[in-house]
């Protein structure tokens, strides 16, 4: 046997024996407890603290609605706070404590706060510690802090692996008690595609917690069998250990698959979980009832718990929950609690509020008598009664079931919104309002409660849906089960002077909810939000609906006055980890290389992110050891001789069609009609709203044929901005565009021998001299012997400059035979470092300019927004604020004393006025040191910068401490005639 | 969501890139006399229904059509879906 | 009633009898001198300075549902004044600089907590960005510290700074921002502006405007027609359903944005942190929940609810930089729905209809901005001319080409 508690039966299997320990004491447990179950069996009922007054708690639930026994499971990097030990399935080696307590569970120092709790009311907090201002962050707000919260989160990474995956069906039944495998077994008949999910790791739902019969097997015989056919159908894929958490638009839902987590850890390749995103035409919500509770003083002690969960704890997992048990009911399920504790030889008394309730031989009832009082310091001894006679009783009993009716589970229902209705003969709400579209219920969550009604109802919902699918069904015979009407008469509150519990976790009792209605929180969310209330790791399901009732009870009204709250998602909490999935670490999002990426890892490059590239900022040679040394040479050698760098990342986009040139001239602000085939011409693009929106080429290949580059970062939106030109504003144009940004590796080769280099690997039949190929032209050429190739002379270092495209297959290739010919060059790799530094010192704008406020104007561009003819953005260009006197236009920056830097990001200041907001000039976009100028240099933005060349102006930047004055200077630092790039 | 592309059915939103007001489509004329204004509105004011909505959607992981979808925005029910190409040039943005 | 510790003791031993309502639930009368549309906290800070500061009477705020059910009660609750561009960043600082004493002001605590907030860095632009707003935010009279990945590491010693796809770099700091308790905001200035005669009428929705030659006059109600001389709609999320009542047309777009909390913990974050090459965002409340966020779902939307996409994103960030948060549970998730503008920056105005002012398009800035927001529409109300630190949040900017757009992604609503 494993533990004094155990009873006979049961679904455990005691063939199988776990050890495991909870607060560092060893217990066994079967297979199939959970670790609620094997302690409970070991005689554990203490298993936690509430969240305000430090109230010791046992388990109240056998479910996920569990709000008390909440506990740290496993340990280390897998530690897992406020994990339910009511659904924590019980393994060999499982490790879990208890939290929110200090020093032990059982001496708990915070208790102290139960014996304040006259000060600690609703809200209290609202009300006080502002008195000294400064006392509040220094003194109590770290104090609350540390006091509140519940488990303790590790600090190392998540060891495990998650997972997310797609599904398709005809039909997701959500839940597989009765409802649900009636539903599952008519579809699966039928040929539908169904997928059958329930967050249990048995299948059964009350069938395996209750006693009844189906047919003429109990009822757990019955769900297991009807399981296994179920299992059979191709068809069907029947889940456990799966939650549908939510109900999300048209037919998609969220279902977490907990693959592992019974386990001591994964095994190897598999994950902790999966996150499914199930795309169903139709879904039924079968997700039964969870039952209430009643509130009365102290009800919160370990050893009451819902009357239900007694029931399944002595059913399904043959355990005792006490020596001598009282149930307190309001309605007759109450009842079926008691006779299956006496069936099982526990001494057991029913107190039931109603005068009329049902009496029976096999145990004392109490009519109209109601639980008035608990003792018991760490786990229940006693009870008061008070007689319909008026007069109190005392009972002896460890043990105390308690039954306030049913509520079904409507959660999924609220997911979009949809508000549940009052069912004034089952005293609860039922699902109401619009239902996420395709979603029907059934079984208790609809408020069918009987098993008969249930597998009725759940049949029901399927041949609907199979209706709705184009399927026939064949309506298979179910069998006959117990069909006892809804009798209950509801009783939410025995009225009294001291505390009774509403929201167990969160210490919300019903003088907070009175409070709460004096103070005017008198609207559902108020309450929910100035108590508490519902707001804990259970989501309040099962405080809720007593606390309505109460505040209904204060203001007078009726239950539906008073409002619902709607469930919001996830229908239990999720791990993070399993929401991330895959995304993580380095696989957080994909990595994208050029085709000489291995290349350049081979020399050494060091690489940096560029949205989702990987490009090489430098190449240090042997014996550099700051990066600036590599990206000086870089830079130096290109200008003296001749550098190659990888610019395959800019975007690359196809223009074909007749109308392909009127269809730039749309796009782009300056015009192209008139650009000749073979030539290259600078494009600016604007936004609709006249703001720069990329820069970048467009070559003409042929008459009906251009390529397009645009900046590495706009690629995808500039694409997607000129498909939304041609399909929706242009829609007759002949013009077809696709992006090649992915088929063609693209090389800068720059610097005075760059011609000489190339001519050793362009085809001999290609003139690229500086007649045959000058700046600007641009050809579709071929290199080493007939490989297809693309030139353009086109220079952003402002060198003598062309940029070559090959298939991107050939990239590796010709990034290899460049180096390998420009030997006699001494050719070197340059990276984004260098890339940035020449085209700084040539004064081009990049993405630092061009920050999605910067107008043509501002670039000093203004001139190149055409009037004469139609182009996105032009109009909107025109506004007054874009074209203001002072406007900030793009200039260069150097120090006065050649050793300050110039820092990207300070701010530009007017000498002698003072550094403030209302004085400021501008700012730095970019700066770096030049290695050809021998000081730091800078882009910036200035006021009325165009006219105030030769200005000494202030550079400032409080936040990194610089301070220091700056010439303002043309931003062409290198070549300003531009002699180098046309030799 | 789910959208129904006209050419290739059922495909998941997360394919797709939302612009906005399919009013975007009617870009008014650049020579008009009032086009500085007829540009704001067009640029910036909106209807933002609370109800059907007719919007654009670009297909950018998938065909790359541009769609008009027609969707309640308090219910995210979509009822119709169109190639937003045909729907400019039903508005008359042919030639 | 003044509320105290001492207060709080001596109702506990007197049984809490003496506690009274925290506002009042008015009636409407038939005329004002002020109906303010919206009971957020935009709307009862408005009311609540209005009478305070500029000493106006006959005040009624009017709500469709409950006070703060809004934004302001579906926020992640961030305080920041750390905006780029001169058209918003001495706003916010005169917003952060009300914060700092506003539960003083209002005598009572909404948990103002200046914890900080570090925005991370992931790359050279970035940090250049960071610098210029850094410089920006210091030499408008706020602070920013520029803090190196070492610094950070020592106050998020979990921080992925080893196996991250996007190396951290830093961060740009705000230590005077930090986090309030959202829905003590709206109550706060219901109760300052009750005590000041304040009308607070729950439960009654606007259906229409009263509008004759050019002036309104008074709005139609579920409640019946309410008379006033001076109009305030403060609905954000509903602006343009509201506007639309009037005629006008705004430069805005309703759209969702998620949020989400965790289950309590012992306490993790000392701070806000901010994830610069993802959607993340995440601080931990007093009562130990996570609180986080990211990006809007990207669709107009009137459904305060989002899809799975966007929760899945946020959760892959959130694990990008933290991947101890994988067993770290999720407990609720909801959506706002957000006046989104067009160039992600707010407006306070009043409208070519005379009597009619318009305060919106918060984006999801909108709580940060509560108190200041407040301060300048009540300045605008009463005075009719923008308050000082308000004067870019003009309707007629995008028609004159004064966008203030922090992102720079242009008319683009979805991308602020």
């Amino acid at each position: 046997m494993t533990g004094k508690n155990r009873l006979n039966g049961g679904m455990i299997d005691r063939s199988t024996s776990f050890g495991f320990t909870f607060d560092g004491v060893s217990y066994r447990g079967c297979a199939g407890d959970t670790l609620a179950s094997a302690l409970l069996a070991n005689g554990v009922r203490l298993m936690g603290r509430s969240f305000k007054y430090h109230r010791p708690r046992g388990p109240m639930t056998a479910g996920s609605e569990e709000p008390n026994a909440i506990v740290e499971l496993r340990s280390g990097a897998r530690k897992e706070p406020n994990t339910r030990a009511t659904t924590a399935e019980l393994f060999d080696g499982l490790v879990a404590n208890s939290q929110n307590r200090w020093p032990s569970l059982k001496w708990d120092a915070m208790a102290i706060n139960d014996l304040f709790s006259p000060f600690l009311t609703a809200g209290f907090y609202y009300k006080t510690f502002m008195w000294p201002k400064a006392f509040w962050e220094k003194l109590y707000e770290p104090m609350i802090r540390r006091a509140a919260g519940l488990g303790t989160l590790s600090h190392d990474p998540d060891p495990d692996n998650y997972d997310k995956g797609y599904l398709h069906c005809d039909l997701l039944i959500i839940g597989a008690g009765p409802a649900g495998l009636a539903a599952a077994l008519t579809a699966g008949e039928a040929g539908a595609r169904v997928i059958l999910a329930d967050e249990d790791f048995v299948l059964g739902g009350r069938l395996i917690a209750d006693t009844g019969t189906l047919a003429d097997e109990d009822g757990a015989t019955w769900a297991g069998k009807t399981v296994a056919r179920l299992q059979a159908m191709p068809n069907v894929r029947v889940l456990s250990r799966s939650t549908v958490i939510g109900a999300f638009d048209h037919g998609i839902y969220g279902m977490v698959e907990r693959v592992s987590d019974h386990l001591l850890e994964p095994a190897p390749g598999k994950p902790r979980q999966i996150l499914w995103r199930v795309y169903s035409k139709r879904a039924i919500l079968a997700a039964g009832a969870t039952e209430r509770p009643i509130v009365f003083e102290n009800n919160d002690r370990p050893g009451i718990m819902l009357a239900s969960a007694m029931r399944a704890y002595a059913n399904r997992w043959a355990v005792s929950t006490g020596s001598a048990i009282a149930v307190f009911t309001n309605n007759d399920d109450g009842h079926r609690t008691a006779a299956d504790l006496v069936s099982k030889g526990v001494k057991t008394t029913v107190i039931d509020t109603r005068p009329d309730a049902p009496e029976t031989t096999d145990y004392e009832t109490l009519s109209g008598a109601t639980v008035t009082n608990t003792q018991g310091r760490l786990g229940l001894a006693a009870i008061e009664v008070t007689l319909s006679s008026g007069t109190t009783r005392s009972l002896t009993v460890d043990g105390l079931g308690v039954s306030g009716g049913w509520n079904p589970n409507v959660h999924l229902t609220c997911h979009q919104r949809g508000r549940p209705q009052w069912d004034e003969n089952l005293a609860a709400f039922v699902p109401g309002g619009t239902l996420p579209s395709g979603l029907s219920v059934a079984g208790a969550a609809s408020g069918a409660f009987s098993t008969h009604r249930a597998l009725q109802t759940g049949q029901a919902a399927a041949v609907e849906a199979l209706g709705d699918l184009g399927l026939k069904a064949s309506n298979p015979d179910l069998p006959k089960a117990e069909d006892a009407p809804i009798r209950v008469t509801p009783f939410w509150h025995v009225t009294g002077a001291k505390r009774a519990w509403v929201d167990q976790q969160n210490d919300v009792t019903a003088k907070d909810i009175k409070l709460a209605h004096q103070e005017n929180f008198r609207s559902v969310e108020h309450l929910k939000r100035y108590t508490t209330l519902g707001m804990a790791t259970d989501q309040g399901k099962t405080s809720n609906i007593a606390g309505l009732a109460i505040m209904a009870d204060v203001a007078g009204k009726q239950i539906p006055e008073v409002g619902t709250t709607i469930f919001r998602p996830p229908y239990t909490p999720v791990a993070m980890g399993v929401l991330a999935g895959r995304s993580r670490d380095k696989t957080f999002r994909p990595v994208r290389k050029t085709p000489s990426h291995y290349w350049a890892e081979e020399q050494g490059a060091v690489f940096v992110e560029v949205g989702m590239w990987m490009r090489a900022q430098w190449f240090p040679q042997p014996g550099e050891t700051h990066w600036r040394q590599s990206v000086d040479r870089e830079v130096l050698q290109t200008r003296k001789s001749v550098g190659v760098c990888d610019c395959t990342t800019l975007g690359k986009i196809d223009v074909q069609g007749t109308d392909a040139a009127e269809f730039l001239n749309k796009v782009y602000a300056n015009g192209f009609a008139k650009l000749p085939v073979g030539k290259t011409r600078y494009g600016l693009m604007l936004r609709e709203d006249g703001i720069v929106m990329d820069d970048g080429t467009a070559a003409r290949l042929a008459e009906d044929h251009f390529v397009v580059t645009t900046t590495t970062a706009n690629a995808v939106p500039v694409y997607r901005h000129m498909e939304f030109v041609r399909q929706c504003l242009f829609p007759d144009l002949d013009v077809q565009l696709i992006s090649t940004t992915e088929a063609w590796a693209q090389y800068a080769v720059a610097g005075p021998n760059s011609r000489k280099l190339l001519q050793k690997i362009v085809d001999p039949e290609f003139d690229i001299s500086n007649e045959g190929f000058p700046f600007m032209a641009c050809g579709e050429i071929t290199v080493c012997g007939g490989l297809r190739a693309r030139l353009f002379r086109i220079s952003f270092s402002g060198e003598l400059a062309f940029e070559i495209a090959v298939p991107t297959r050939y990239g590796d290739a010709l990034m290899r035979r460049l180096m390998e010919e420009g030997k006699e060059f001494d050719v070197v790799p340059y990276g984004l470092e260098a890339l940035g530094v020449m085209r700084i010192e040539k004064g081009h704008a990049a993405g630092n300019e061009l920050n999605g406020t910067t107008t043509a104007n501002n670039l000093g561009m203004g001139r190149m927004v055409s009037k004469a003819k139609d182009s996105i953005g032009s109009k909107l260009s025109e506004r007054p604020g874009l074209n203001e006197a002072d406007a900030l236009k793009l200039v260069g920056l150097k120090p006065v004393n050649p050793d300050d830097k110039v820092v990207a990001g300070a701010h530009l200041m007017t000498k002698g006025t003072p550094v403030d907001a209302a004085h400021d000039q501008g700012y730095i976009t970019s700066a770096c040191f030049s290695p050809n100028l021998g000081f730091h240099i800078g882009l910036g933005y200035l006021k009325s910068g165009d006219t105030r060349i030769g200005e000494i102006i202030r550079l400032v930047s409080p936040l990194t401490g610089v301070d220091h004055e700056v010439e303002v200077v043309s931003a062409h630092f290198v070549d300003p005639e531009g002699e180098r790039l046309r030799a | 969501m789910i959208i129904n592309h006209p050419i290739l059915g059922p495909r998941d939103a997360a394919e797709f890139v939302y612009k906005g007001d399919a009013s975007l489509i009617n870009r008014p004329d650049w020579q008009a006399d009032d086009a500085a204004e007829r540009f704001h509105e067009y640029g910036y004011l909106r209807d933002n229904s609370a109800g059907l909505h007719r919007e654009l959607w670009f297909h950018e992981q998938g065909d790359r059509s541009w769609l008009v979808v027609t969707r309640d925005t308090t219910t995210h029910e979509i009822t119709k879906v169109e190639l937003a190409r045909d729907v400019a040039r039903a508005e008359g943005r042919s030639r | 009633m003044h509320y105290s510790g001492f207060r709080v003791i001596k109702e506990a031993l007197t049984g809490h009898r003496g506690w009274g309502p925290a506002w009042r639930d008015a009636t409407p009368k038939s005329h004002y001198d002020y109906v303010i549309i919206g009971g957020g906290g935009h709307g009862l800070a408005t009311a609540y300075y209005l009478a305070k500061q500029f000493q106006q009477s006959n005040i009624a705020v009017i709500e469709k549902g409950w006070i703060g059910g809004g934004n302001v009660g579906r926020n992640t609750t961030i305080i920041r004044s750390n905006y780029l561009l001169d058209g918003n960043e001495p706003f916010y600082e005169f917003s952060l600089q009300l914060w700092e004493g506003l539960e003083q002001e209002l005598n009572y605590n909404a948990m103002v907590s200046q914890r900080g907030i570090i925005n991370l860095i992931h790359s050279d632009g970035q940090r250049d960005a960071f610098i210029r707003r850094g410089n920006a935010m210091i030499l408008n009279g706020a602070d920013a510290e520029l803090l190196t990945t070492e610094q950070i590491v020592a106050r998020y010693p979990f921080l992925n700074v080893n196996n991250a796809r996007f190396p951290i770099k830093g961060g740009l700091a705000q230590h005077r921002g930090g986090t309030v308790r959202h829905d003590a905001v709206a109550w706060g200035y219901a109760r300052g502006a009750d005590k000041y005669g304040v009308d607070i009428i729950q439960n009654c929705e606007v259906t229409g405007f009263q509008i004759k030659n050019g002036v309104c006059t008074g709005v139609e109600t579920t409640r019946g027609f309410i008379g006033a001389k001076k109009v305030a709609s403060c609905v954000a999320g509903s602006s343009s359903r509201v506007m639309g009542m009037a005629g006008i047309r705004l430069p805005i777009e309703s759209h969702v944005l998620q949020a989400f909390v965790s289950e309590g913990l012992k306490p993790l974050l000392p701070g806000v942190i901010t994830f610069g090459a993802g959607h993340f965002y995440c601080s931990q409340s007093d009562k130990g929940g996570l609180v986080f966020g990211g990006d809007i779902d990207g669709y107009n939307s009137y459904a305060q609810r989002g899809n799975l996409p966007v929760v899945e994103d946020v959760c892959e960030g959130g694990m990008a930089i933290f991947p101890n948060l994988g067993r770290a549970r999720l407990l609720r998730m909801w959506g706002g729905v957000m006046d989104m503008s067009m160039d992600g920056s707010p407006i306070i105005d009043r409208t070519h209809i005379d009597g009619l002012y318009f305060n919106g398009g918060w984006c999801y800035g909108g709580f940060k901005a509560t108190p200041a927001s407040g301060f300048a529409y009540a300045h605008l109300l009463a005075t009719d001319t923008p308050h000082k630190t308000a004067t870019a949040y003009r309707l007629d900017r995008f028609a004159k080409g004064g966008m203030i757009d922090e992102k720079g992604v242009g008319n683009q609503p979805n991308l602020h």
